[in-house]
């Protein structure tokens, strides 16, 4: 009984780093600042993007009229969304030993500003941002991206 | 004739639509906090601008053609203020040394920088902390490891003790493998007694 006991808490501690590596893997930053009305929508489901609420792959970020959030990726790309925006993360991935990695995101509409990171610097052609109706490439740097009401 | 004129006038309003541009995009370059300006590629269906230049703006038109807007750091500023006042903070790292052969011991000149940590942490939305311990070459490699992750540890603890709210603090000793300043084995050096703290 106590050696069943034990294999089910090892099975459980097994499962769970399973998970928690998996969840590490997509996870693509923290929200650090957040006013107004500010969303993630994640796998169909609006979630508030609260200060200290993580960021993954393929979420999209939305704010209303009176909202804005700021996101710091894992590779240290600094991220803010401007007001009436939606912002789509279609891809994360960074190695935080080697410093490889890619991101892809698309400001579908509103403003987005951004301090690109480490994987601006090791893979920049890695680096995507679109708009509707322009794609971006990135060299190490800051700039501001404005797709208006989009379309 | 009716017909005639109804035909130009249809005309004449395909054609100046397909004269009228409307800015639909726009893109800023700024330039970096160290004062330096990088660059951005920009494409459309038309063509492409590269922007290297600070406050460098271009419009870019429902069909893709970019035309330069004279660079405005004022108004981009007010512009964007919403966009620029949600940036998050700076990621930034901090260095404390350690007495030869201790993982408690902070050297004099470590104070004020834990100090400056501090107010830094608290000031700092939703931290996530990176703590990294290091030695000097003097001792075997395994008792450097394990005094690499025990000055790491007294760092975290130290964090942890003073109520700061993470979310999360990842501590690791890398023994004598990454000095900062090279020796041979066996000399001590203060400047590799040290814990790095990344906070972003």
């Amino acid at each position: 009984m106590r050696n069943r006991l034990l294999l089910g808490a090892a099975l459980g501690v097994a499962v769970f780093a399973t998970a928690s590596a998996a969840w590490a893997a997509d996870e693509a930053g923290v929200v650090k600042v957040s006013k107004g009305s500010a969303f993630l929508e994640r796998a169909g489901q609006k979630l508030p993007a609260t200060v200290g609420a993580k960021v993954f792959a393929n979420d999209r970020i939305v704010t209303g009229a009176d909202g804005s959030v700021g996101i710091t990726l894992r590779d240290l790309t600094l991220l803010s969304a401007g007001p009436n925006s939606m912002i789509d993360i279609n891809k994360f991935s960074f190695d935080s030993t080697t410093h490889a990695g890619a991101i892809d995101a698309a400001v579908k509409r509103g403003t987005l500003s951004v301090v690109s990171g480490k994987i601006a610097k090791t893979s920049p052609d890695n680096v995507r941002f679109t708009t509707p109706g322009s794609t971006l490439g990135v060299r190490g740097t800051e700039f501001i991206v404005d797709a208006g009401l989009g379309g | 004739m009716e017909f005639v004129a109804f035909s130009l006038a249809a005309v004449l309003a395909f054609f100046l639509s397909q004269q009228t541009s409307t800015e639909k995009e726009r893109v800023v370059l700024l330039p970096d906090a160290d004062g330096k300006t990088g660059a951005v590629l920009v494409k459309t269906a038309r063509e492409e601008k590269l922007l290297n230049t600070p406050y460098a703006t271009i419009a870019i038109d429902q069909r893709g053609a970019i035309r330069s807007v004279e660079p405005a750091q004022a108004a981009i500023q007010e512009r964007y203020s919403a966009t620029l006042q949600a940036m998050p903070p700076r990621p930034r790292s901090f260095v404390v040394h350690f007495a030869s052969g201790s993982a408690t011991e902070f050297v004099a000149d470590s104070k004020p920088v834990l100090d400056e940590l501090k107010a830094f942490l608290a000031a700092h939305p939703a931290p996530e902390i990176t703590v990294i311990g290091h030695t000097d070459r003097v001792g075997a490699l395994e008792f450097n490891d394990a005094l690499s992750r025990q000055r790491a540890q007294t760092v975290r603890d130290l964090l942890v003790e003073i109520g700061i709210q993470a979310v999360s603090i990842d501590a690791a000793g890398r023994g004598e493998r990454e000095p900062l300043v090279p020796t041979a084995d066996e000399v001590p050096e203060e400047k590799n007694r040290r814990v790095e703290i990344s906070v972003r």
